[in-house]
């Protein structure tokens, strides 16, 4: 409406103009100039579409889809040797698959508050909250309280989501000893000090619900707890890099493992469960370079894990009693596992990536009580390992395409290598990326 | 161990230390502009530089540790930072800086924006809502910014008053001379036909009269194929351009393959403060751009 009126102010002008004034004059100046301005308000858009609707209030809104097509020479539900007692989800199938669909939503709650939750759906059914966490910088001195379900801030890996891992699936020792990710409900509370040089710490109490905690039930108090510190700071506009350290304990109780190969052989292995003191320390790091800090075109990153686990306790042998020697036993046990990783992700094109992996582990060797000691394998006498290769491609910000290339050692006598197709899409708000 | 601690309790404290405001600047302009209106009353920390793609910054430790102690962040906003921007405020835990507090200025809230998109859809590439972010390419943007910005400076530092509203008058008074200049200087590229890389450049376009032909993006923020290229190549027959512009950050191959094919100049500009080794500050950052566009010209 208001464009007719201003198309017909300018006509009105231009005829104007054209009748009353043959040549220059001041006043013929003053009508340009006012033509002009009001043919640059018809040319300039309308103003961003008014916020005063409910849609305005409408949270962020992401949905991630992924799938994969896997071509493997045994099965993948088939442990790590040594690890039988830990968790094994690889998170890849043979063949063509769907993977979980990442759903989520975050918003602004008030001034103090700002809420995130992500809801994965698998792709046989079902829903489940991945995070559902409430956050708040509103504290100020640097203070950042979270609580809800969230990604505990341990290591470097820990807290990125699936769409941001750099391979199909998580380094080894992510498998095994955080079943990927270690997830929890609880609080955290981070101090960022007041420094040039970042300096955070931080921790967590929380039930223990992610492995090794055991997702205690009808039980007050706290669970796990974790503890973390991280340093990072930039050298130069091309270099940055971040260094951390971190602690978690939980005390697990009837952790039961299924399928455990002993020493006696038992076909299809026994189930154990184990009661006991959980602590694991780690050490991560990472370094990025980029020439003239320019990450659009390229850039290098290069990181690092490093976790190790003792646990103490008691481990009752086989409670199935299936084995040939029939009854639960029960007696000390204690061990440690360790494992790392040092991955190098290589940007050589805007669009191109490319990147190589090293895994390895150790299962450690078991010191037992007398009563099972002749029954638990203590020492597997094998260190799983694996090489990894990718190379993806995204044509865009949302989109990427990745080829994966593994030389698996993890199992004894399965050596094997693997290949995977991925296409990871996001939809909907541009999430901000960690570093 | 006592000794250690101690160091790093003194550490602590001695980021405390100073009297002037602390400012976190996104971009180079930004920072050279709070240079000019705050002079020695703020210390400056400018958080990407020259050569960096100011949408594709990452979230770096050092960014978040310097948010923390800022008392007032100056962007571009218009989405330009939304990649990295939420994390580090996020992350800081300063509440004095957030969207809507006294410490989170916006240049682009102060200016008329361009190509604001009537449709958002992906499928048009990287495309902002509030419009095209890159508003520093056009001289006369700065002095809306620089009225609201030293406000914002007073607002946070009553008591250097007269000081800011002193150097606000004076960067008023060079500034426009100084526009009238560039004005002057850039009157033979009116009209001129241009190619650009990127999707950078409506506010130069708008003010010194360019007029672009093409684009090298085939959506804002993809990457150029050569097939791509080839058909920008095809339809500059039809319309011929007499120069192709990218910014200094940007990666010169697009350009200088176009430029080679179609016999025209492939021109730099700083398209910030650093960006060429010329442009030291606002004012030679905007002497150099045109007479790079001048010496494209010849």
């Amino acid at each position: 409406m208001s464009r007719i009126f201003l198309y017909a102010a300018i006509a009105a002008l231009l005829s104007h103009t054209l009748n009353a004034f043959a040549e220059d004059s001041p006043e013929l100046q003053t009508l340009r100039e006012q033509v002009q301005q009001l043919e640059q308000r018809i040319n300039t858009p309308p103003a961003v579409a008014s916020t005063s609707s409910e849609g305005a209030f409408n949270p962020a809104v992401a949905l991630i889809l992924s799938g994969t097509y896997g071509q493997l020479k045994h099965d993948p539900a088939i442990p790590a040797t040594g690890f039988a007692m830990n968790p094994n989800n690889s998170g890849f199938s043979q063949g063509f698959a769907l993977k979980e669909s990442e759903l989520s939503v975050s918003a602004n709650i008030d001034p103090e508050f700002r809420g995130v939750g992500t809801f994965s759906l698998d792709p046989a059914g079902g829903i489940s909250v991945e995070n559902g966490f409430v956050q708040s910088s509103a504290l100020g001195n640097g203070l950042n309280l979270k609580f809800g379900r969230f990604f505990s801030g341990l290591g470097y890996l820990n807290e990125q989501h699936a769409h941001a891992w750099d391979f199909v699936d998580q380094p080894l020792v992510y498998r095994v000893l955080w079943d990927n990710q270690n997830g929890e409900d609880g609080v955290q509370l981070k101090w960022l000090a007041p420094t040039d040089m970042f300096v955070e710490l931080g921790g967590e109490i929380g039930r223990g619900r992610g492995f090794p905690g055991t997702d205690r039930q009808n039980h007050n108090g706290v669970g796990a707890d974790v503890l973390f510190a991280h340093i990072g700071d930039d050298i130069g506009i091309e270099h940055s890099w971040r260094a951390g350290v971190s602690l978690h304990q939980t005390k697990r109780e009837n952790a039961v493992s299924v399928a455990v190969p002993d020493l006696l052989n038992t076909a299809g292995g026994v189930s154990n469960s184990f009661s006991g003191d959980s602590q694991t320390t780690g050490l991560d790091f990472v370094w990025k370079y980029s020439h003239n800090g320019n990450t659009r075109e390229s850039y290098i990153k290069f990181q690092g894990e490093y976790f190790r686990r003792k646990e103490s306790g008691m481990l009752t042998y086989d409670t199935g009693s299936i084995s040939a020697i029939p009854g639960a036993t029960t007696d000390t046990y204690t061990n440690t596992q360790s494992g790392w990783y040092l991955q190098s992700v290589y940007q050589f094109r805007p669009t191109w990536r490319t990147g190589l992996r090293y895994d390895r582990l150790d299962p450690g060797t078991a010191s037992m009580g007398s009563a099972i000691a002749t029954k638990v394998i203590g020492n597997y006498g094998f260190n799983p390992s694996r090489l990894t290769w990718m190379a993806d491609y995204n044509p865009s910000e949302f989109t990427r395409i990745r080829l994966q290339l593994a030389h698996d050692n993890s199992r004894q006598g399965l050596a094997e290598n693997q290949l995977f197709v991925q296409y990871i899409m996001s939809l909907g708000a541009h999430g901000a990326h960690q570093f | 161990m006592k000794k250690i601690l101690y160091a790093f309790l003194l550490l602590l404290i001695s980021g405390n230390v100073h009297a002037a405001l602390n400012i976190f600047a996104c971009e180079p302009e930004w920072a050279a502009l709070t240079q000019q209106l705050a002079g020695d009353k703020a210390s400056i920390y400018t958080a990407t530089g020259a050569l960096q793609d100011p949408h594709q910054v990452q979230a770096r430790p050092s960014l978040i540790a310097r948010a923390r102690g800022a008392q007032l962040l100056v962007c571009t906003g218009a989405e330009l930072e939304i990649g990295w921007m939420p994390v580090v405020l996020r992350e800081s835990g300063n509440s004095a800086i957030q969207p809507g507090s006294s410490g989170y200025f916006e240049a682009a809230q102060y200016v008329t924006m361009l190509e604001v998109p009537t449709r958002l859809d992906r499928a048009d590439g990287d495309v902002h809502a509030a419009g095209n972010p890159h508003i520093q390419t056009d001289a006369r943007n700065f002095l809306p910014i620089a009225d609201a910005l030293s406000k914002r400076l007073i607002q946070l530092d009553p008591a250097n008053t007269a000081y800011y509203q002193q150097q606000l008058a004076a960067f008023n008074q060079q500034w426009r001379a100084a526009i009238a200049k560039w004005e002057k200087q850039a009157a033979p590229l009116k009209g001129l036909s241009v190619i650009v890389q990127h999707r950078g450049f409506p506010y130069l376009n708008n003010w010194l009269g360019l007029k672009q032909v093409a684009e090298l993006e085939p959506k804002p923020g993809m990457e150029p194929s050569a097939a791509y290229l080839g058909k920008v190549l095809n339809e500059l027959q039809q319309h011929p351009a007499k120069m192709v512009l990218r910014a200094a950050y940007q990666d010169g191959r697009p350009s200088e393959w176009i430029a080679e094919r179609a016999h025209v100049p492939a021109v730099i500009v700083p398209y910030t403060v650093g960006g060429t080794p010329q442009a030291t500050d606002l004012f030679t950052m905007f002497d150099d751009t045109i007479q790079r566009l001048l010496a494209g010209l010849k």
